[in-house]
């Protein structure tokens, strides 16, 4: 029992871990773009705007559970294998950038306007009110966002038992709910409160000392 | 020389500038001054380029401002440094972080000796030596101002522009701040053009004013002639109250506008022989200067008398 939920965990925190870091990495491109070319933004381009925002939307109006299965195909291509525990990163991956995507936008946008304003007036240019002021004032509201993916990846974590992908989660649901094994139900919940607690008590930390 | 000629500027169907000529000469203080919606801000914007204009010109030391030439642009912007109502400081950046970030801007380097002691020379200068390392989040409105002028004067500009510098300030900040204006202005030689809805700015620091309204000039000069003797339409602008005259008698303004040191009140009555009370007054500080109006109220009989003596000793005044 001890080894299973060892391994579980381990599972679990690679999933997190891996989806979270790469759909920061993804999601930041469009929330870029999102930003400046929203109306409000440095360059402000309409259809760019509308066509992205709108595929965002797309994306994140899925259910989990189904946008597991429909790019089955596309995790085959990237992981080369549909099933098992990396193979799983890539549908909460794909599930996650449009949601960080729309977290950052939102933390850029929340910039004063009046501070870009006092930038442009010192004669900077866009891409450094971009790096400058932009994502610099941002970089603590941006965090929290990365706190909140997180943790709703932990949640989502759990339904990729269902291609295999292991974790806390489908122990749980497995071992637990399905065989009426409640050790296993409250020993995984546990562990999972416990890490959600770490996550957040960590990025509070962080949030503080970055703003 | 900041040369205004017929600027005009609409925001779709709003014409929020009527076409506006004003000339600002170099080591100036000029108000600008009008309720909001006047299009204060908006012309203040039109001069560094922040925003463009569709009618006029605007010319700083005989170059055009212009967004269509953007390099030019760029480095006539370098020439104005500009403070903000709302200070606009970078809440992640320490205060020498903030000072320092016009320069990366331009591609200068912020943490060498010289750059150190010039950004720490701006930060004695406006009483800040000690806040170096202070976060925004831990300075008060009239420092975090403070830090903002530092900021506008690092890249050495010749013209300051203010957007409602002290709106947010109390009054004691306030003059804080327009003394530590005016040392900058003395000292540096640097052209001040303060916007702002606030008498008291304009009348403390300024050495010309203009009068904005709907977009248009209503009137341009002295803050004290214009405050102390003010044209018709400013006087509906300043909606000041005229106080209660007696009925009896004739009632005579006396302006004083100059620094003429004259007791001429005590003078006149001597002189005339005559008796008359004073039953109105107004004196204000205008620049460290004491200018203001007084209401004597005289006999009918003695009218002609008090008025050739007053036209004699050079004494503006009016009948009421």
């Amino acid at each position: 029992m001890v080894s299973t939920i060892l391994n579980a965990s381990l599972q679990t925190l690679y999933m997190v871990f891996f989806s979270t870091l790469l759909s920061v990495i993804i999601g930041f491109i469009p929330a870029v773009i999102l930003t400046l070319t929203a109306p409000d933004g440095l360059r402000p381009n309409k259809p760019v705007y509308e066509v992205l925002s709108f595929l965002v939307n797309v994306f994140r109006s899925f259910p989990f559970i189904i946008l597991l299965v429909i790019i089955i195909p596309f995790t085959r291509f990237v992981a080369g294998k549909s099933i098992g525990t990396t193979a799983a990163i890539v549908p909460l991956t794909v599930s996650a950038i449009p949601y960080i995507a729309r977290v950052f936008e939102t933390s850029l946008r929340e910039t004063d306007p009046g501070v870009i304003e006092a930038a442009r007036s010192f004669g900077a240019n866009d891409w450094q009110i971009l790096f400058r002021v932009y994502i610099k004032e941002s970089i603590p509201r941006m965090l929290n966002g990365i706190v909140l993916l997180t943790i709703s990846l932990v949640g989502y974590s759990a339904m990729a038992g269902t291609v295999g992908g292991g974790g806390l989660g489908d122990i749980a649901i497995r071992y637990g709910y399905q065989s009426y094994n409640t050790d296993y139900l409250i020993i995984c919940s546990v562990i999972l409160i416990i890490f959600v607690q770490a996550v957040q008590m960590l990025g509070n930390y962080l949030y503080k000392k970055l703003s | 020389m900041i040369k205004l000629t017929d600027v005009k500027k609409r925001f779709g169907d709003l014409e929020v500038l009527k076409g506006i000529s004003i000339t600002i000469n170099d080591g100036e203080i000029y108000g600008i001054i009008g309720q909001s919606g006047a299009g204060k801000s908006t012309l203040l914007r039109c001069i560094n380029g922040l925003e463009s204009y569709d009618g006029g010109t605007i010319t700083v030391d005989n170059e055009l401002v212009s967004i269509a030439d953007q390099q030019k642009l760029h480095l006539m912007q370098k020439k104005m440094g500009m403070i903000f109502q709302n200070f606009n400081l970078l809440n992640r950046l320490n205060v020498y972080d903030n000072v320092a970030l016009p320069m990366k801007f331009w591609g200068m380097k912020t943490k060498t000796p010289e750059a150190k002691e010039k950004i720490l020379g701006l930060l004695r200068l406006v009483g800040l030596e000690d806040k170096v390392d202070a976060r925004p989040a831990e300075l008060s409105g009239g420092q975090k101002q403070r830090v903002a002028i530092a900021r506008a004067l690092v890249l050495d500009p010749e013209i300051l522009l203010c957007d409602e510098a002290t709106s947010a300030l109390d009054p004691a900040i306030t003059r804080g701040i327009l003394s530590l204006l005016q040392e900058i202005n003395e000292k540096m030689g640097i052209t001040i053009i303060v916007v702002t809805h606030q008498m008291e700015v304009v009348k403390q620091i300024c050495q010309r004013v203009s009068f904005l309204k709907d977009g248009t000039v209503l009137a341009e000069g002295k803050p004290e002639e214009l405050f102390i003797r003010p044209i018709k339409e400013v006087k509906t602008f300043l909606q000041e109250e005229s106080g209660l005259l007696p009925e009896k008698g004739v009632n005579i303004q006396l302006f004083f506008t100059d620094k003429s040191s004259d007791p001429i009140i005590t003078m006149m009555a001597r002189e005339l022989g005559i008796d008359f009370s004073i039953c109105w007054g107004k004196l204000e500080d205008f620049r460290s200067n004491v200018f203001g109006s007084l209401v004597i109220n005289v006999d009918e009989k003695d009218k002609e008398k008090v008025l050739d003596y007053l036209t004699a000793e050079n004494v503006a005044w009016e009948v009421l």
